[in-house]
């Protein structure tokens, strides 16, 4: 039952042949039986699942019609907060967080009546591409146990990938849904900055942030997407752009899509071996109809540099609220608020984390502030037009979702910068603040690469259309490790 | 040599909105510690700020009743500290782009009238309140969020009268409109004051030193007094002012060093993309113009020319809105506008003055003073007496007939009506009569 999709089991719920509580008796039974030697979870809600799932039931006996994602077990990545469970980011500075309230995402999927099995591992603070940096357990590629996830949602694309539950939600600052989606073998997605509140979720970096699903297939994005998409009066970023059904646009039919090729995203950084993958992906596409482009986004090449520049200011700032004062780990000794501070934020945050404060701090200081912050402001303005120009010219985007296949655990993390290129393809994306999807598109030496579309501004329509027709041309969405 | 004094003020304002600025917590005074939060003033992880437009609204009332221009594009910015009154370790504010900017203030001043401009106007948000205790430091955060407006002068003041007179005024106009209780002592209004001093004829500023904590308009002025004397003694001593921050201890009534401009804050401000930026076209600029009431100045104005009042009268009953308020009430009432302007700036003030207390603390109504004014012009009542029915009506609330009839203070005119009183009076003391006529002159007292 664990290889199965959402529709399915839905499908199969609605039949009556299988009731929720069965399901995530199963979901939990999976987890106690795999996740010892995955690690996708750091906390599990069985209770709380459970009677979620007996709800559905009964409404299901009642002969009540249910929405797609109810009495179906699902994980949350460790960053949204959901009432009455504890949060961590995947650190010791949130020690013991027990959240009063439910993100506007938690809020909807319970309002679906979905079975939220508990919250999924990830890098401290959704910072890394690897889930290495969380500061409790490392998670591993359900495909190579000897190799990472990707992240910062690591846990949650593991979770899906390994069929503990059957989606997950992950968060997007820089390519941390696509490309552990990528080396998972999943579909990940990254809504449009606004598409969906990010009222709960832990701000990495408020202008980036994005939340979004991972499912095994593209009718189960779509499906996740209708629940999570809409305006959210508590997030004053979310937009009031009408939300379409996103399922309605799985026609399969893409002949005489215009489909763009940059060249910078198939230069020389792409391993011999991925551009071949990505090539056949590409012929896919051509043999459904579409048309391929060969465009240029030229200013892709500084998006890394203003990522980290923004980001890090942003979390400079966002994470300076855990401070040991009023929640989270406080240093055991100290002797006044000062020193409360500096104790509890040294040995409370990582490395990693530390080093994204200090970066981000530096941009900001005064004498440094139009050098760094301002410029980076300048250049992402000009992506964001050099993304709406292209959009003139094709209707999506395609490149590959990430320069590599899952590598093994301590392969870059002794150079930063290194981890960092995992996401020179994603990156820009955000920076431009508009959608993107990662789907299944070969393996090479048994390992998933997945292959991204971009989308115009609120076009997820259009971006799940073409994700859509490409899958079901091909088998590679159809493989399930072994694990 | 003679000195010249350069003072500036910063100005912060709470608003007297219902809701908070970034959430819908009540900005209700008190209340139990942190029982007016909720997971977004506490800022809490993953919680987010969405902006209060009534409180927008005030402070584009504000700027437009201190005459600034309203920009319409602007944007929210973080101020970066850590401090434990902030839950965020940020406050949200405006920094490179005020929404309100370039306004002025009359002020009489010593030679006559004088513009003190006010550079910026902008939006923020006020703190939590720290409490320390023997056994450890304590946050109520129910303050926190609460909407502010910061109202910053240009170094337009020479002198602390002067400074006074701006506060005065700014806190008239911003109860005419509405926008703020301007407690002092409650904190809905604070103040800060930048001074520094030059020779006179010097184009130069000299270096400035911010003076906090100042909880009256007295302290105010006082404050900067002494600030003033200060600087000019240690320029005379040879010494060099240091750009520092300075604290007004009312009790020593003398300012105390607090910090040097080396131990000042980079405040790292930058804009706060959780807050979608801001933008105010000429639509909503109308409309909160036409909710505008009467400003002091043209109160003043309609005063002189349509009441016919001196200049000087309008311009003390326009000091307050509830003194013009009870002006305009009385007037209502019937009252002839010099007569009810002269009980009001003489008897009235006075006794408030002279009682420490405010307008709004008064027992007696409007119309009661008409009624006084009344009894005089029927000749019911002397001047004189009327005074003493005054005392009386300001202590016990009473209205001016039932405490005339009570004390029996009737001046009366009727001829006939003396006689009998008088007869009445003589045949219920027969005794004192006996006595006036055998020359004791005590009887005389009836
Ligand atoms: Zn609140």
């Amino acid at each position: 039952m664990h290889r199965k999709t959402i529709h399915e089991i839905r499908d199969l719920l609605r039949k009556k042949e299988v009731t929720a509580v069965e399901v995530t008796e199963n979901s939990l039974k999976r987890i106690n039986e795999i996740d010892d030697k995955l690690g996708a979870f750091v906390s599990i809600e069985a209770d709380k699942a459970l009677e979620a799932a007996r709800e559905v039931d009964k409404k299901l006996q009642a002969g009540e019609t249910l929405p797609d994602l109810a009495g179906i077990p699902m994980a949350l990545k460790d960053n949204m907060c959901m009432k009455g469970t504890i949060s961590t980011c995947s650190s010791r500075m949130m020690e013991g967080f027990l959240s009063p309230y439910d993100a506007t995402v938690v809020e909807r999927l319970k309002a679906n009546g979905a079975v939220i099995v508990g919250k999924a591992n990830m890098d401290e603070f959704a910072m890394g591409s690897s889930t290495e940096t969380s500061a409790f357990k490392l998670t591993k590629n359900p495909y190579d146990l000897e190799r990472v996830p990707g992240g910062s949602s690591g846990g949650s694309a593991a979770s899906v990938a390994a069929g503990e539950v059957y989606y997950s939600l992950g968060s997007d600052t820089g390519g941390s849904i696509r490309q552990p989606a990528s080396l998972c073998g999943l579909v990940g997605f990254k809504p449009t900055y606004g598409r969906v509140s990010r009222y709960g979720l832990v701000a990495f970096a408020s202008s980036l942030d994005q939340i979004g699903p991972f499912t095994k297939d593209v009718e189960d994005c779509a499906i996740v997407m209708n629940t999570l998409a809409g305006h959210d009066p508590m997030d004053s970023t979310s937009a009031k752009v009408e939300v379409p059904d996103y399922t309605k646009f799985l026609t399969k039919d893409i002949r005489g899509m215009r489909i763009g090729m940059p060249k910078e995203y198939f230069g020389e950084g792409v391993p011999e071996d991925m551009r071949k993958c990505m090539m056949e992906a590409i012929d896919v596409l051509k043999s459904l109809g579409a048309e391929i482009k060969e465009i240029s986004l030229p200013l892709s090449e500084y998006a890394l540099a203003v990522y980290y520049i923004l980001a890090s200011s942003e979390a400079s700032s966002n994470l300076a609220r855990f401070d040991g004062i009023r929640y989270g780990y406080r240093a055991k000794e100290f002797t006044d608020a000062i020193d409360i501070y500096v104790k509890s934020r040294t040995e409370g945050f990582g490395d990693e984390v530390k080093r994204r404060i200090m970066l981000g701090t530096y941009a900001l200081s005064a004498g440094y502030y139009d050098a760094y912050y301002k410029k980076a402001l300048r250049v992402r303005t000009r992506i964001i037009n050099e993304y709406k120009e292209a959009f003139k010219e094709v209707d999506v985007i395609v490149s590959p979702t990430s320069p590599s296949v899952a590598f093994k655990f301590g392969e870059k993390t002794a150079n930063p910068l290194e981890m960092y290129l995992s996401d020179i393809y994603t990156v820009p994306v955000n920076i431009a603040g508009v959608p993107g999807v990662s789907v299944p598109a070969g393996f090479i030496k048994g390992l998933p690469a997945g292959l991204q579309f971009i989308g115009n501004y609120f076009e997820e329509g259009t971006l799940l259309k073409v994700a859509h027709a490409f899958e079901q041309a091909t088998d590679h969405h159809k493989v399930r490790p072994t694990i | 040599m003679k000195y010249e004094a350069i003072i500036g003020l910063e100005v912060h304002v709470e608003l007297a909105t219902k809701t908070k600025m970034y959430c819908s917590c009540t900005t209700e005074f008190g209340g139990d510690t942190n029982n007016h939060c909720c997971p977004v003033c506490l800022g809490l992880p993953g919680s987010l700020p969405v902006l209060n437009k009534e409180a927008v609204n005030y402070a584009i009332k504000a700027g437009l009743a201190l005459n600034c221009t309203i920009n319409k594009e602007t944007y929210m910015a973080r101020k970066n500290y850590f401090y434990p009154d902030c839950p965020k370790n940020y406050q949200i504010t405006q920094d490179e782009t005020p929404l309100c900017t370039d306004g002025y203030i009359e002020v009489a001043g010593e030679d006559g009238e004088k513009k003190i401009r006010i550079h910026r106007i902008h939006i923020e948000e006020d703190t939590g309140k720290g409490f320390h205790r023997v056994d450890g430091s304590y946050y109520d955060f129910n303050r926190a969020g609460v909407p502010l407006i910061e109202i910053v002068s240009s170094p337009d003041m020479r002198t602390p009268q002067e400074a006074k007179e701006y506060l005065e005024k700014l806190k008239a106009i911003l109860q005419y409109v509405g926008v703020s209780d301007c407690k002092m002592e409650e904190g809905s209004l604070r103040c800060d004051a930048n001074v520094s001093i030059r020779p006179e004829g010097s184009e130069e500023f000299g270096v400035k030193v911010e003076i906090k904590n100042m909880n009256s308009f007295r302290a105010v002025e006082k404050a900067i007094e002494y600030e003033i004397k200060r600087q000019i003694k240690a320029v005379e001593n040879g010494e060099d002012i240091v750009q520092e921050t300075r604290r007004w201890d009312e009790s020593r009534l003398e300012t105390v060093s607090m910090r040097s401009k080396e131990h000042a804050h980079d405040y790292r401000y930058f804009p706060d993309a959780d807050i979608i930026s801001l933008s105010v076209d000429d639509e909503w600029i109308n409309r909160v113009k036409e909710s505008l009431p009467e400003l002091p100045e043209q109160k003043k104005t309609r005063y002189v020319k349509e009441l016919g009042l001196p200049e000087y009268d309008a311009m003390i009953l326009t000091m307050s809105k509830s003194l013009a308020a009870f002006f305009e009430a009385c007037v209502a009432e019937g009252g002839n506008p010099k007569e009810v302007s002269n009980w009001m700036m003489g008897e009235l003030l006075r006794t408030l003055n002279d009682k420490m207390l405010e307008i709004d603390d008064v027992k007696f109504r409007p119309a009661d003073l008409v009624k006084l004014i009344e009894l005089i012009n029927k000749g019911t009542i002397s001047g004189t007496i009327a005074k003493k029915v005054f005392k009386e009506m300001f202590e016990t609330g009473n209205n001016p007939e039932k405490i005339v009839e009570e004390k029996g203070m009737v001046q009366v005119s009727d001829e006939g009506a003396i006689i009998e009183i008088i007869n009445k009076v003589l045949d219920e003391n027969p005794q004192s009569v006996i006595d006036f006529k055998n020359g004791k002159t005590k009887a005389m007292a009836l």
